[in-house]
């Protein structure tokens, strides 16, 4: 296409080209050709008349003619229809042909005139070649045409016939079959072109219906085919055009220029298209010149088959197809625009709506043809959208539909209709009929006080009016008056206690008394004097305006104010008048008089205060300077002038020093009196001077507009134009306006209309908006907020108050109107210049109305719903309760005994009503402010009693989840069945918390460590107790997980194994989370394989020494005697099971025990399951079968038997293990005690050679397992909280990325770089390495042997007892301790034990790192790895063992990384086993370094100490410690036996006693032999056996598990008789080893 | 329990399921249990059952029947945690595999009388599309570890879920001893017996 479209291109601007070139020459000579379609109505019609004419007289020729030519044309135009049909769209094809049928049917006119059109984009050197063609064409078609004549009406119907089928064949099939004729799209091009000529031929006949309806007029009866004349008038423009020169090309021309849009491009086409047209035309043309006949007036016509091209011309004509080609980007926007791209300039564009390209094409093409298109179009070129508002997903839900039966709950329901729920914003109550509720607005007037139209005497007036209301309301009030009445009173008052009091000397409180009366006096004497002064500028004022006033309106000649005043003299008796001032002025001088003096007075005690001061001062300096000048003396002479000068130097700072004050002026008592005369004078009338009183009257005349000048007059008229109304909104909604009211000309206006409001909504605003009206336009002057009425406001109760406006809109006139907010000045000058607002007071009331029955129709208060918006303060919580306003009361009170409110001001005269009355209701209001002050109307109790409610706490704490009511079934229903026995253990817990019981510690020491472990516990389940309520979706809903490809590939791979395959493989389980379970449900399998190595009996002889050869001795020895008879018992939480029994020390049992597990209070929740402390133990025993003796004495003979069982050894697994790894599986190391008497570790020498070689490289005996549950149970995560770390944020984030790119590598190497500490802090792990000395007495104990050291040190670490953090900690995190700490807290994880025998390697000078890495039964785990004597030894921390890194039974099975003190590096090898691994970390390709050159070690300072101290080892709680572990489970084996007596054997326990210390030098490696032998020589006849037990010490409880498991109580023989041996032996810091030697002896 | 003063009070439940609406599927069996607080212990009845499997009538109407008899007593003596009836419907799938059509829980009725719930199901959804082909290939839809987790709020909000169908139910509520302990359940006439269910359905019942 896009090639095609290349090729389109080029050929289009050839084509323009082209035209341009022909455009101007037909500019040039040719204007007809416009003129063509726009001729104007009278040669129209004189055309189609002759046109007409033309026609009658040739009517049956030509008409066979035109269908001959048709007929013809017709083939062609199939022709170029099959090309279209390839070309253009189906869509546009279909309606083609559909409408084209339809107008053939409709209409027949113009017809014959699609043969003269001429096809378009004719180039014009083509011009002279077509012509020749043309004419060939038309010559022979004239001869055909001729011959056709005849033939013409059997013809006629045939063709159209095949007309039609050719199209519908070809329309149909060639779109299909020719889809890629591409190229080729010409034929519609050249269509249209046609069609757009016949359009202007058309337009001639059509674009004049005046024209027409004349012709139809006279031609009505005649001619029932109106169109024809279309057709006549081309007919007569295509021989105009063909007088023309070269009419055809310029009518190409004017085609192609008015279809500049469309493509075409094939020349060849347009050429056919050309050749054929002009034969038609030229044929019409011709024939209608020659044949002139009387035929042409006789008009009979036929029905007329119309083309099918026919049809599509005139649709096109009619139609506007767009093209669907892009358009370019520069038709599109303005010219020299470059397009703009606002995305690119960071603006949000919204997304589109999707339009497809090609419809997007056509719009733009389309809108490109309408004027102004380009105004569509945004500056990116593109057409202007908003973005899609269509939403992806439907916001309904969707609803099942159905017929019959929907369901019942879909169910349409019909309710009645509700009212609003917004209810809320109503009044309450008003929903209701009854509960009306009116508000009366009464707007009774306005007044301006200054208007724009005001004329300069009006704002005089307005001046004069507001001084004297002034004046009014003071003379109302009578401030003055009432303040020398009150100063009277306070003289006379004075007056009367001085007489009292008379010369006595006044008490305190009198004196009090007598300096407050005159405070008093005296403010209250300044008050009245200002007020006095005020009375009179005011009088003074008003004079001053009137006479302005006045001059005014002399100066104008005319008066606009009505206004004038009158000053009422009262006059009064001189004498007495006088006698009062003088009074007056006397009183007052005395006063003054007192005051100064008592001024000062105190100015003169002041005086003499630091005149003492000064004087003091003035002393001192002086001693100075006689000390200083006695020194001086005894100076030499000479200096008497410095001397000098330094005195006066001295003297400098002492003049600074305090002034001398000084004293007052007394008073002068003359100059008071003169001043209060002339104060006097000032603000008050002179004595005998009559009292004026203004008096203003609205009495004067204003002149008459006609005597008035002209500025006047236009200034009245615009007054009188002017009409006021007010609009009435109610919540900022208008419900009222008052009628229009003209203004007067003294600018007061009268509404006095009442608006009864009947409300539902509560009142929030009330606004009266003053509009002014001019004519029809009016404008708003000024808007007046009316307060919302107090409910006690009801109508006929409430004044008429005035509200002032104003507005600061700036008016101007040029007439007398002063304006508003124009500077204006009534000086002559120009000075002292006023700007006025306009401004005035709207009177008006607003109050609740009253009902029918006197009911006021206002809201209660409390109804009002909030207050909140009611424009009162409401928003007090007090308030809302319905105490309204009692704290305003309150406050007013304060306020009023804080200013000493005068009770006689008239002023305050309603302050003082309203607090007598508050006061007296003696209410209160609270100091505070309550957010729910009813909060305690709902507590039904008291909290104290809740508190004290048993049964309330139980269910509290069972809420709590405190352990010991967790799962508290069934609490008691009523208080007093709730005994106190279910909280004594919880209290007790709580109690003991600070006391650790120490029986069970039997240490000190230990039992704080214990109490210390507890609180980190206690710490870290508070912690976690919150994510335990965290669920997940795994948590709630089973899923299968979407295979992945690999998954799926390994399936379909799986199809082709075999059902039963040979080594069957265990396959994953499906996991349970472990919530839903419950007790039972839960099953431990423990499938017992094989073991190997298993201890040999040694056969009983007395003779020891023997026994070793009698082992080794002849094949029919070993035949016969059975070397040992192995079963293994599994026992955990009491439950035992046993395997059958097998012969041989390799025995192989594979059998699978059930064990049930029962989580400790039913609890299965992953906390608590991880925390079961429960351990299996698998204890391997040897059955030895005794006959007792055979019975001959009955029939036959009986054997009777016994079955003893003899301990071997044990495997110990944490439930914990279990429970984190889900399944445990291989070979473990059995712990067999260091010497098992009656049995030989010899080998046996039956086995194949095979197996000696592997067991030749380690010792012991081995067992092979594989443990899991059922059903297998998802282990708790591990919560991976974000802990707050001082590590550097660097390399936390790059321990992340080490970490998560480890993950993501090698999923099952575990891989740890930072680790939690005891605080909770995140360390980098390096951190924890350092070299860290070890106990001395180990390095001192074997100066020669560093390898015995170094077992020693291994033991010692192995002897701190492990306790998981998943067990202390609930698995929630993994904590690592330091190894102060560490050896502190005497228990750890492996992680603790194995950085400390780390570090002690380290400090040893050995090559020593951690891996971490799993291991079996630990799962992951943590070792150590040392490089000594070029090879390296994998360190069991937990057991002290070394392991080969070639040792098969090496429990370490996957290596994840190593640490050292500088840096950690990830196993990136292939394999994980130890085995075939290289440890050779300097190699990056095989150890992924943690710090690395790009990033390099930061230097990270260790955490452990420098130095570890150990305490002494203490020999003699060891000793008591031996002594204790004894008795106790001597009584334990005891109470294991209680329906056998236990005897002990003294004599073998002593013996016993002496073995144990030489096994803890040996540490149990090397057991010699001769123990054995002795004991067997020193217990003679005894059948003996027994082990040796060694355990770490940490609690009782395990030694007394462990020797239970051995079973060594259960022997049942009558003549048994027990030996039990202790020995603690103590190393530093209290570490202690424990040996329990074990035995039975049987008397044989 | 003829004492004067009781310690506990009881709960009978009888009722039935009665049957459900589900528009689409066919062939159901309903699974129910119920599910109580610690404070509560049945004493006689079956706690949990299983329905026969029912199919649709070809003519009128998309119910399924299954009218399966409830009868189960609690006693209690904390109203907290009170009985929620669970049910599950499951059904074969197109490949006849048995899966999981809807989940719903509802209270036992307080007040005695008799009552109806339609019980409004669900089912979990697929954490993504691909799993939800994978699931209708395997015929292995998500279904809750326990249906037990519908009666609990806690953890929900980490589910999607889909309704589909629902359930109806009748109870006949009895209690015993309930005022005596202080509970006064309102007015035991049968005037309100149809009372609220979960969420909208009640709603539109009314």
């Amino acid at each position: 296409m896009a090639s095609s479209g290349d090729i389109r291109e080029k050929l289009r601007k050839k084509r323009q080209a082209l035209q341009e070139t022909l455009a101007k020459s037909k500019n040039e000579d040719d204007v007809q050709e416009p003129e063509g379609s726009e001729e104007d109505p009278g040669e129209t019609l004189k055309r189609t008349i002759r046109a007409q004419r033309q026609r009658k007289k040739k009517k049956l020729l030509e008409q066979t003619l035109v269908q001959e030519s048709h007929d013809n044309d017709d083939v062609e135009e199939i022709s170029t229809i099959q090309r279209d049909g390839a070309e253009e769209g189906s869509a546009e094809k279909a309606d083609h042909s559909v409408i084209s049928l339809r107008s053939q049917t409709g209409s027949q006119k113009g017809l014959s005139s699609r043969a003269q059109q001429t096809p378009s984009s004719q180039p014009q050197s083509l011009d002279d070649f077509v012509k020749r063609r043309l004419e060939e064409r038309l010559r022979a078609a004239r001869s055909k045409g001729e011959s056709l004549q005849q033939q013409e009406a059997s013809l006629e119907p045939a063709s159209r016939l095949q007309g039609l089928r050719d199209r519908d064949t070809v329309t149909r099939f060639d779109r299909e079959v020719d889809p890629d004729r591409s190229g080729r799209h010409d034929a519609s091009p050249a269509l249209s072109t046609r069609v757009k000529f016949r359009e202007a031929a058309r337009r001639v006949g059509k674009g004049l219906p005046n024209a027409e309806e004349a012709y139809n007029f006279f031609t009505f009866n005649f001619e029932p085919d109106p169109p024809d004349e279309s057709e006549r008038s081309s007919v007569k423009r295509q021989k105009q055009r063909k007088i023309a020169d070269r009419d055809e090309g310029r009518g190409d021309e004017a085609e192609e220029q008015e279809e500049a849009e469309a493509d075409e491009d094939n020349e060849e086409e347009h050429e056919n298209q050309s050749e054929e047209a002009p034969l038609v035309q030229n044929e019409e043309e011709d024939l209608f010149v020659i044949d002139q006949s009387p035929q042409d007036f006789l008009e009979v016509k036929k029905a007329v088959y119309v083309g099918y091209q026919n049809l599509i011309q005139r649709e096109n004509e009619q139609l506007f197809t767009p093209s669907f080609r892009t358009v370019p980007t520069s038709v599109k926007l303005p010219e020299n625009m470059k397009p703009r791209y606002l995305e690119d300039e960071g603006l949000y564009v919204g997304e589109r709506p999707h339009v497809s390209l090609t419809n997007e094409n056509i719009l733009e093409n389309r809108i490109l043809k309408m004027e102004e298109g380009k105004k569509w179009f945004g500056d990116d070129g593109r057409i202007m959208a908003l973005p899609d508002p269509i939403k992806e997903s439907s916001t309904r839900p969707p609803l099942f539909h159905m017929e019959e039966d929907v369901d019942p709950s879909l169910q349409t329901v019909y309710r009645k209709a509700l009212k609003s729920k917004y209810a809320n914003l109503y009044i309450a109550g008003a929903a209701d009929p009854e509960g009306d509720y009116q508000l009366d607005v009464d707007v009774s007037g306005l007044i301006f006080s200054h208007h724009p139209l005001f004329s300069r005497e009006h704002v005089l007036g307005a001046r004069l009016a507001q001084l004297y209301d002034q004046y009014l309301t003071r003379q109302h009030n009578n401030l003055t008056g009432h303040l020398t009445d009150k100063l009277n009173g306070l003289r006379s008052a004075l007056r009367n206690m001085l007489e009292i009091h008379g010369g006595q000397s006044l008490t305190q409180a009198m004196q009090q008394r007598f300096s407050e009366y005159s405070l008093e006096i005296r403010t209250t004497r300044q008050l009245r004097d200002s007020e006095q002064e005020k009375d009179r500028t005011l009088l003074k004022n008003i004079v001053k305006v009137w006479k302005e006033l006045k001059a005014l309106r002399e100066f104008q000649k005319f008066s606009n104010t009505p206004y004038k005043l009158y000053l009422r003299r009262e006059n009064v008796d001189r004498a007495s008048d006088e006698r009062e001032h003088e009074d007056e002025i006397l009183a007052e001088v005395v006063e003054f008089e007192a005051e100064s003096e008592e001024d000062y007075q105190k100015k003169l005690t002041e005086y003499n205060k630091q005149l003492e001061e000064w004087k003091l001062w003035r002393r001192k300096q002086k001693a100075k300077k006689k000390k200083k000048k006695k020194k001086k003396k005894g100076q030499t002479h000479e200096d008497t002038e410095d001397e000098e000068q330094e005195a006066s130097e001295s003297e400098g700072p002492i003049e600074e020093g305090p002034p001398k004050p000084e004293p007052p002026e007394r008073p002068d008592f003359d100059s008071i009196e003169q001043q209060v005369r002339e104060k006097a004078s000032r603000i008050r009338r002179k004595p005998g001077e009559a009292i004026l009183i203004p008096e203003l009257s609205a009495s004067g005349n204003i002149t008459a507009s006609e005597l008035c000048p002209r500025p006047e007059i236009a200034r009245r008229q615009d007054v009188a134009r002017r009409s006021l109304f007010i609009k009435i909104l109610y919540n900022d909604k208008e419900v009222s306006r008052t009628d229009s009211r003209s203004l007067n000309t003294d600018f007061r206006v009268h509404f006095g209309q009442i608006f009864n409001l009947k409300i539902v909504h509560c009142p929030q605003s009330i606004n009266l908006q003053v509009f002014e009206e001019i004519g029809s336009s009016c404008s708003l002057l000024a808007r007046v907020f009316v307060p919302v009425p107090e409910p006690s406001v009801v109508t006929g109760n409430v004044p008429v108050e005035e509200y002032e406006f104003s507005s600061n809109q700036r008016v101007m006139f040029d007439h007398e109107g002063v304006g508003s907010d124009v500077p204006l000045s009534f000086e002559a000058d120009g000075s002292n210049k006023q700007t006025l607002l306009t401004s005035g007071k709207l009177s008006c009331c607003v109050s609740w109305g009253i009902g029918e029955d006197d009911v006021p129709l206002a809201p209660p208060v409390s109804q009002q719903p909030g207050g909140i918006h009611s424009g009162l303060d409401r928003l007090d919580a007090v308030t809302y309760i319905g105490a309204s306003g009692l704290y305003d009361m309150k406050k007013i009170g304060e306020w009023a005994t804080q200013s000493r409110l005068d009770p006689n001001d008239p002023k305050n005269a309603s302050i003082m009503q309203l607090l007598k009355v508050a006061s007296s209701g003696e209410v209160t209001a609270p100091e505070y402010f309550r957010l729910e002050h009813l909060q305690e109307e709902f507590n039904f109790v008291t909290d104290e009693e809740l508190e004290r409610s048993k049964r309330f706490r139980l269910l509290r704490l069972r809420n709590r989840e405190v352990a010991e009511f967790r799962n508290y079934k069934c609490v008691p229903a009523l208080e007093r069945e709730v005994t106190d026995k279910v909280f004594q253990e919880y209290e007790k817990r709580l109690k003991e918390g600070e006391i650790i019981d120490t029986k069970e510690h039997l240490d000190s020491h230990r039992a704080l460590v214990a109490k210390y472990l507890q609180k980190i516990r206690e710490s870290v389940i508070n912690r976690f107790l919150l994510a335990k309520h965290h669920y997940v979706l795994s948590d709630l809903v089973i899923e299968e997980e979407i295979p992945s490809i690999g998954i799926l590939g390994l399936n379909l791979f799986k199809l082709a194994e075999p059902k039963r395959p040979l080594k069957p493989q265990r396959k994953e389980r499906k996991k349970v989370t472990a919530q839903n379970l419950s007790d039972g449900d839960i099953k431990l399998l423990i499938n017992i394989i094989r073991a190997f190595d298993i201890p040999i009996r040694r056969p009983q002889s007395n003779k020891p020494g023997q026994a070793p050869q009698s082992a080794i001795q002849g094949s029919d020895w070993f035949l016969n005697q059975v070397q040992v008879r192995p079963f293994v018992e599994v026992s955990f939480q009491r439950t035992v099971l046993q395997t059958t029994t097998a012969d041989g020390p390799n025995p192989c049992w594979n059998e699978e025990l059930q064990l049930p597990f029962s989580a400790p209070n039913g609890d299965y929740s992953n906390a608590s399951l991880q925390s079961v402390k429960d351990e299996v133990f698998i204890n391997m025993f040897d059955e030895v079968v005794h006959e007792t003796g055979v019975n001959d004495k009955d029939r036959g003979k009986s054997i009777h038997t016994w079955v003893e069982k003899h301990w071997l050894g044990s495997v110990k697994i944490p439930f914990s293990t279990i429970y984190s790894q889900s399944r445990i599986d291989g070979t473990f190391k059995v712990n067999t005690p260091a010497v098992l008497l009656g049995y030989s570790k010899e080998r046996s020498h039956g086995a194949n050679g095979g197996y000696d070689i592997m067991r030749s490289l380690s010792e012991g005996t081995f067992i092979t397992l594989f443990i899991t549950m059922e059903p297998q149970l998802v282990p708790g995560e591990t919560i991976r909280e974000k802990f707050d770390s001082q590590e550097d944020e660097h390399l936390l984030q790059a321990s992340e990325r080490f970490e998560r790119e480890a993950a993501q590598g090698y999923p099952d190497r575990p891989c740890i770089t930072t680790v939690i500490d005891l605080n909770g802090k995140t360390v980098f792990i390096t951190r924890f390495i350092r070299p860290l000395n070890p106990p001395q007495e180990f390095l001192d104990a074997f100066p020669n042997n560093p390898q015995e050291a170094t077992a020693l040190v291994a033991r010692f670490v192995s002897l701190i007892p492990s306790l998981p953090d998943r067990v202390s900690f609930s698995g929630a995190c993994d904590l690592w301790s330091t190894c102060d700490q560490f050896l502190t807290l005497l228990a750890g994880d492996e992680e603790e034990h194995a950085v400390l025998l780390c570090n002690y390697f380290l400090s040893m000078d050995k090559k020593a790192w951690l891996i971490i890495g799993t291991a079996i039964p630990e799962g992951p785990t943590t070792y150590v790895l040392t490089y000594e004597q070029s090879r390296y030894l994998i360190w069991n921390p937990s057991s002290g063992q070394y392991y080969g890194q070639y040792d098969t039974f090496c429990p370490l099975q996957t290596i994840g990384c190593l640490v050292n003190a500088d840096n950690v590096w990830f196993n990136v090898q292939e394999y994980t086993t130890p085995m075939r691994l290289s440890f050779d970390i300097t190699k990056a390709n095989l150890w992924k370094p943690f710090f690395s050159r790009s990033f390099s070690h930061p230097g990270l300072s260790s955490v452990q100490p420098e130095e570890l101290v150990y305490r002494r080892t203490d020999k003699a709680a060891a000793a008591e410690l031996q002594d204790r572990i004894e008795k106790i489970l001597k009584e334990k084996v005891m109470e294991w036996r209680p329906r056998h007596p236990t005897r002990w054997n003294r004599y073998c326990t002593t013996t016993l006693k002496q073995f144990l210390p030489k096994l803890e030098m040996s540490r149990g490696q090397d057991v010699t032999e001769g123990h054995r032998h002795e004991l067997q020589s020193l217990l003679g006849e005894n059948r003996i056996s027994g082990f040796p037990l060694h355990l770490p010490f940490c609690e009782i409880r395990p030694i007394i598990e462990a020797v239970y498991s051995t079973g060594v109580h259960s022997v049942q023989v009558s003549n048994v008789e027990f030996a039990l041996a202790v020995y603690v032996h103590p190393y530093p810091n209290n570490v202690l080893s424990v040996w329990v030697y074990l035995a039975s002896l049987v008397r044989t | 329990m003829a004492t004067s003063n009781p310690s506990v009070f009881l709960l009978t439940v009888n009722g039935q399921i009665e049957g459900a609406n589900f528009p689409e599927y066919d062939d159901l069996y309903c699974k129910y249990c119920f599910v109580y607080g610690h404070d509560w212990a049945p004493t006689t009845g079956l706690e949990e059952g299983i329905t026969q499997i029912t199919r649709k009538n070809s003519q009128s109407s998309h119910r399924l029947i299954w009218n399966f008899p409830l009868e189960t007593t609690f006693k209690s003596t904390n109203p907290s945690g009170w009985p929620q009836l669970v049910v599950s419907v499951y059904g074969p799938d197109a490949f006849g595999n048995d899966v999981v059509r809807g989940y719903g829980a509802t209270h036992v009725p307080f007040t005695p009388g008799q009552h109806t719930r339609t019980i409004p199901m669900f089912v979990p959804e697929p954490t993504w599309r691909l799993q939800k082909f994978t699931g209708w290939l395997l015929g292995r839809r998500p279904e809750y570890t326990d249906p037990k987790v519908v009666a609990q709020g806690e953890g929900r909000e980490v589910t999607r879920v889909r309704s589909q169908g629902f359930v109806t139910v009748s109870f006949h509520i009895m209690t015993k001893d309930m005022k005596k302990m202080g509970y006064d359940i309102g007015p035991s006439s049968p005037a309100n017996t149809a009372s609220v269910t979960s969420g909208w359905s009640t709603e539109e019942q009314q």
